[in-house]
């Protein structure tokens, strides 16, 4: 959907040259978020503002679904792309409904449907449209700036979307609220999305891929679970930490560990609650709290429950062993 | 709120002072004069009017579009020349500007119109720039980014943002010309100067407050209702700055 072929950026500085962005390489799936990741001055930034043209390649080809974005026309390109910014952008002249439909405007679409798509949009964002409709910017919260400014980008209904550290400037009870918040809204919408973050667990926790970026160069391109499991060189082994195993278990769910142990161990038990202590898991909670409970279970081991706390089978610290690399001891060293 | 409430005792102070001033003028016989010689003060008041509205208006006609072009990124570069011009030319007096544009355009009311237009140019000017150069410029950025053409972010983004400041000096260069306009009389451009200046000089305080309060109420009143267009103009959204 998204295609970067040895993209490159040279600023001038004085009379030394500076490459923002060094001969990427990356192509993005469609209906994939893709989180730009990396230090500032990485160059993130530039590549994403390159695929809208807000700063033209020096050298390399972007194709955006199959077309070369130098043949297409940059005001219209634009138009075809969701634009979403940290500091919002909102416009301050304007009210929320006029926010809102400025692309569509700009696009030439008549009333009704306009302000249909206003109404369709805020109930997406859980934000009431009669409530907000006639009321400025300044008059709202940074959530809720921020969540016009992703309904803004979303009015008329591009198949790309290019967010720039969108939840950057918020406080981290809203950033996670807005973070699951736009994972539920993208499970209907299925945008195509480049996302720029500096953040590794928002990385982990939004992207379907992750490129991780130094000094203009790609370091690394692949699932979370890619590079948490295999960081290929010591930069992003160093940028992901070396907590990266436990940020690898938030990917996995303990439905996802019982059915490696599954394999080893056949056995059936009648009461798997008496059995582990009374300790019990969700089999879809993420294995990071897995952990945290079988560190407190006196037996070490939990009983996992399905959603109508019926016990079906259990897990113990030694389990986590079948996830590749990690260690028992080496975990609970790590979570102490 | 304690802020409001120095506000209000600033603003009571300034109307005392003004009804003072006006209680000066009754004691010295402004008002009786103007009672003997109301044609001429009709006459002059409407000359001052002239002055002020024709100059302002040009300015404004001039200064807005300059400081639009000049903020244009192509000529960003050179924006500071602009207002280090701008600002060097506030400094000159205003009795100097009208005596060096004498010396070049000789006496007469186009002389007075000229020098208070080029006096009234600055301020607007000055407040354009930093009006346009004030907007966030994240709010330009996520215009470009949405695929607005040059021309509607500036219509659409740049002037109503900048609205607050622009205006503020097309309201303040006014109000500075009403005042600046009653020098006009001394280059032979008429106005309300002629009372003051008569005034002066035949050590008449009674008929130099009779050009002298006229001048003051009808600032205090072009301001007033400049004021209240700028709350028309000026976006809602925008109105939390000034309220």
């Amino acid at each position: 959907m998204i295609q970067f072929n040895n993209v490159t950026k040279v600023y001038q500085s004085g009379d030394k040259e500076v490459k923002a962005v060094n001969r990427v390489n990356l192509s993005v799936e469609k209906g994939e978020i893709c989180v730009l990741i990396g230090p500032s001055g990485c160059g993130k930034t530039t590549l994403l503002r390159m695929v809208n043209r807000m700063i033209e390649a020096t050298e390399g080809l972007i194709e955006v679904n199959g077309e070369n974005i130098q043949s297409l026309d940059s005001i219209q390109l634009r138009r075809s792309i969701g634009y979403v910014i940290q500091q919002t952008g909102l416009f301050p002249n304007m009210t929320i409904e006029q926010n809102v439909s400025v692309v569509p405007r700009l696009l030439g679409w008549d009333r009704v449907k306009i302000q249909h798509r206003y109404n369709e949009l805020m109930d997406m964002m859980g934000l009431d449209p009669d409530e907000y409709r006639n009321r400025y910017p300044w008059e709202l919260s940074g959530g809720q700036q921020q969540r016009i400014g992703v309904a803004r980008a979303l009015a008329a209904d591009p198949p790309v979307m290019l967010m720039d550290e969108p939840f950057g400037a918020l406080d981290p009870v809203i950033r996670e609220h807005l973070q699951n918040e736009f994972l539920r809204i993208q499970k209907t919408v299925k945008k195509t999305i480049l996302f720029v973050s500096h953040d590794i667990d928002e990385a982990i926790r939004l992207g379907d891929a992750i490129a991780i970026f130094n000094a203009g160069e790609l370091m690394q391109y692949g699932t979370p679970n890619e590079i948490l499991s295999n960081p290929r060189n010591e930069f992003v082994s160093q940028f992901v930490g070396s907590d990266r195993t436990l940020k690898r278990l938030n990917l996995l769910t303990v439905d996802d560990l019982l059915q490696r142990v599954a394999a080893v161990r056949q056995k059936k038990q009648k009461s798997y609650k008496e059995a582990c202590g009374g300790s019990t898991v969700r089999r879809d909670s993420d294995l990071r709290n897995a952990l945290s409970v079988l560190l407190s279970s006196p037996t070490g081991a939990a009983a996992v429950v399905d959603e109508e706390g019926n016990a079906f089978g259990n897990i113990t610290i030694a389990d986590f062993e079948r996830l590749v690399e990690v260690h028992p001891a080496q975990l609970k060293s790590i979570v102490q | 709120m304690p802020e409001k409430k120095w506000e209000n005792v600033v603003r009571a102070g300034l109307f005392l002072v003004i009804i003072s001033f006006i209680g000066w003028a009754y004691v010295a016989g402004s008002f009786r004069f103007i009672a003997d010689n109301p044609d001429e003060l009709i006459y002059l008041l409407g000359q001052h009017l002239k002055l002020v509205g024709l100059s302002s208006f040009l300015a404004v006609l001039v200064a807005v579009p300059l400081g639009i072009f000049i903020t244009r990124p192509r000529f960003k570069k050179f924006d500071w020349i602009v207002i280090n011009f701008a600002n060097v030319g506030q400094t000159v007096p205003s009795l100097a500007v009208l005596a060096l544009v004498m010396s070049y355009l000789g006496l007469g009311y186009k002389t007075a119109v000229f020098a208070l237009w080029f006096y009234s140019l600055l301020p607007i000017l000055r407040n354009t720039i930093a009006g346009i150069e004030s907007v966030n410029p994240s709010v330009i950025d996520a215009g470009k980014g949405m695929g607005m053409k040059p021309s509607q972010i500036l219509w659409k983004l740049e002037l109503p943002n900048a609205s607050y400041a622009i205006l503020a000096g097309i309201r303040t260069s006014t109000v500075i010309n009403i005042g600046t306009a009653a020098l006009a009389f001394l280059i032979g451009g008429g106005g309300l100067g002629d009372f003051i200046f008569t005034g002066i000089s035949l050590y008449d305080t009674g008929i130099m407050l009779a050009g002298a309060v006229p001048v003051t109420m009808l600032a205090i009143t072009i301001d007033f209702l400049l004021g209240k267009l700028e709350k028309r103009i000026i976006p809602k959204g925008l109105h939390w700055e000034s309220d």
